[in-house]
C-alpha cells in the first residue's frame, strides 16, 4: 500500500503539488505565499512533496534527517506550526482526493483513508513538530546563553574602583547572577569600591530593591564599599513612593558622580594637566 | 472608550510582559515618564505577588474615564490563598516571603486609588486607578 502510494505520488507530483498549493492558497495565513518568492514557493514545494515520499518509501534515518533539515528551514522562514501541519493535512486531502477519482480507493472508504492517516501522516506530525520544536528550544537555549553572557559582568575601571553595569530586566535567576559575579569580581580585582549602575533598569520595584540591598551587604561583608549610580529621576520618584529604604547606600544620579565620589573615598581625584 | 487588555501570569517572564503592556497602555493614555515608571512598577509588584503567593493568575489593564478625566485601571485578580489580614499587609515592612514588605503599601502610594477584595481560600482581586491630571 504505501509503495503504491509513493509510486502515484511520484507519476502525478506535478498536478498534486499545483492542486495543494490552490488549496493552501485559500487559507487565510497566506503570509508566507506573500513574503515568499515564487521561485522559493516552487523549491519549498516540491521538498515538501519529497518529504512525503520519503517518509513512504525510505529508510527511517534517511528520512529523519530529511525531516529535520526541512523543520530548520522552515523556522528559519519564519512559518508557523499550524500553518505546516495544515499544509501536510491538505496534502494528505489532495492525495485522497486523487487517488479517490482513479480508484485507487473505493469512493466514501472512509476506511482506508483512517488508515491511511494513522500510518502515514500522524507519524509525520509528530516527527515535524518534534523537530520543529527541538529547533525552536535550540534557538532559545543559545539566546539564553547569550543572554547571560551580557548580565553581569564587573569592570575593573581604576585601581580599587569596579564597575557593574546592569542592563535590563533583573529576575531571580539573574539577580543571583549578579550576586555571584559581583564577590567574585570584588575579591579578584581587589576593589573597594564597586558601583551598581542601573542606569539600564528598566523596573525598579521592590524584588529588584532587595536583590540590590543584599548584594551591597554582601559585598559590605567581603571588605568593600558599594554605591549605587545612574538613578534616573522617575526611578527615584518610584523608590521613594515604594517606601524603600537606602539610606545605607552612597547613591548618585550617573556614573560619572558615582566615579568621582568612588575616587575620593580612595583618596585620588581626577585632574586636569597643564599641557604648556 | 473601553480598551481592556490583559496578560496571565504563569512564569516569571509574564511579569516582565505585564509590565511592558502596561506601559504601552500609560503610553497611549498620555501619561508622562515618572507616571509611566510608577504605573510599570505598580503592576511589577502586583504580577510579582500573583506569582510568588497564588502562582498563577491575571492582569487586566483599562483605560478608563470618568468625565474629562483619563486614566488607567489595573486589576490583578488570582485563585490563590487569599490574604489572611489585610490590615497587616498593607503596613510597611511585613512580609511573608523575606522581602522588603514594601509591595503592597508602596502600589497604594504610587497610584491614585486602590482597593483589595480577598477571600481566603478563594482568591485576591486588586485593583489599582491612576489617573491622568
Amino acid at each position: 500500500m504505501n509503495t503504491e502510494i509513493a509510486t502515484y505520488i511520484r507519476d502525478n507530483v506535478e498536478e498534486i503539488l499545483e492542486k495543494w498549493k490552490i488549496k493552501m492558497e485559500d487559507e487565510k495565513d497566506d503570509r508566507f505565499f506573500q513574503i515568499m518568492s515564487d521561485q522559493v514557493i516552487d523549491i519549498t514545494v516540491h521538498e515538501f512533496g519529497e518529504l512525503m515520499i520519503s517518509s513512504l518509501t525510505e529508510e527511517r534515518e534517511t528520512y529523519k534527517m530529511k525531516i529535520n533539515d526541512f523543520s530548520e528551514k522552515i523556522v528559519r522562514y519564519g512559518w508557523s506550526i499550524s500553518f505546516v501541519l495544515k499544509a501536510l493535512s491538505n496534502f494528505t486531502e489532495v492525495i485522497y482526493e486523487r487517488m479517490e477519482e482513479v480508484g485507487y480507493f473505493k469512493k466514501g472508504d472512509k476506511l482506508s483513508f483512517a488508515e491511511l492517516y494513522t500510518n502515514w501522516i500522524t507519524p509525520l506530525n509528530y516527527s515535524i513538530v518534534d523537530a520543529y520544536t527541538k529547533v525552536w528550544e535550540k534557538t532559545v537555549q543559545l539566546q539564553k546563553i547569550a543572554l547571560q553572557e551580557l548580565s553581569a559582568s564587573l569592570i575593573p575601571v581604576f585601581e580599587k574602583i569596579s564597575v557593574m553595569p546592569l542592563v535590563g530586566t533583573i529576575d531571580t535567576e539573574r539577580a543571583k547572577l549578579i550576586m555571584e559575579n559581583l564577590l567574585q569580581g570584588v575579591v579578584k580585582h581587589r576593589a573597594e569600591v564597586v558601583l551598581l549602575d542601573i542606569t539600564g533598569v528598566p523596573v525598579v520595584d521592590t524584588m529588584v530593591a532587595h536583590h540590590i540591598i543584599q548584594a551591597a551587604d554582601a559585598v559590605r561583608l567581603v571588605g568593600a564599599k558599594c554605591m549605587l549610580v545612574g538613578i534616573r529621576p522617575e526611578i527615584a520618584q518610584t523608590i521613594v513612593a515604594l517606601g524603600i529604604n537606602l539610606t545605607d547606600f552612597t547613591t548618585t544620579s550617573t556614573l560619572q558622580r558615582g566615579v568621582e565620589q568612588a575616587l575620593a573615598l580612595t583618596n585620588r581625584a581626577i585632574v586636569e594637566v597643564n599641557s604648556k | 472608550m473601553n480598551l481592556r487588555s490583559s496578560v496571565d501570569i504563569i512564569t516569571e517572564w509574564d511579569i516582565v510582559a505585564a509590565r511592558q503592556l502596561g506601559r504601552n497602555e500609560a503610553k497611549e493614555v498620555g501619561f508622562g515618564t515618572v507616571d509611566q515608571a510608577r504605573i510599570t512598577t505598580a503592576i511589577s509588584e502586583l504580577a510579582r505577588n500573583i506569582y510568588l503567593y497564588a502562582g498563577k493568575g491575571n492582569i487586566e489593564i483599562k483605560q478608563i474615564a470618568e468625565g474629562n478625566l483619563k486614566g488607567l485601571l489595573v486589576i490583578a485578580s488570582d485563585k490563590g490563598p487569599g490574604i489572611p489580614d489585610v490590615r497587616k499587609v498593607m503596613e510597611d515592612g511585613y512580609t511573608t516571603s523575606g522581602g522588603l514588605g514594601a509591595g503592597l503599601p508602596g502600589v497604594k502610594r504610587l497610584m491614585d486609588e486602590f482597593k483589595i477584595d480577598t477571600v481566603v481560600g478563594e482568591g485576591t482581586t486588586i485593583s489599582a486607578t491612576k489617573w491622568l491630571r
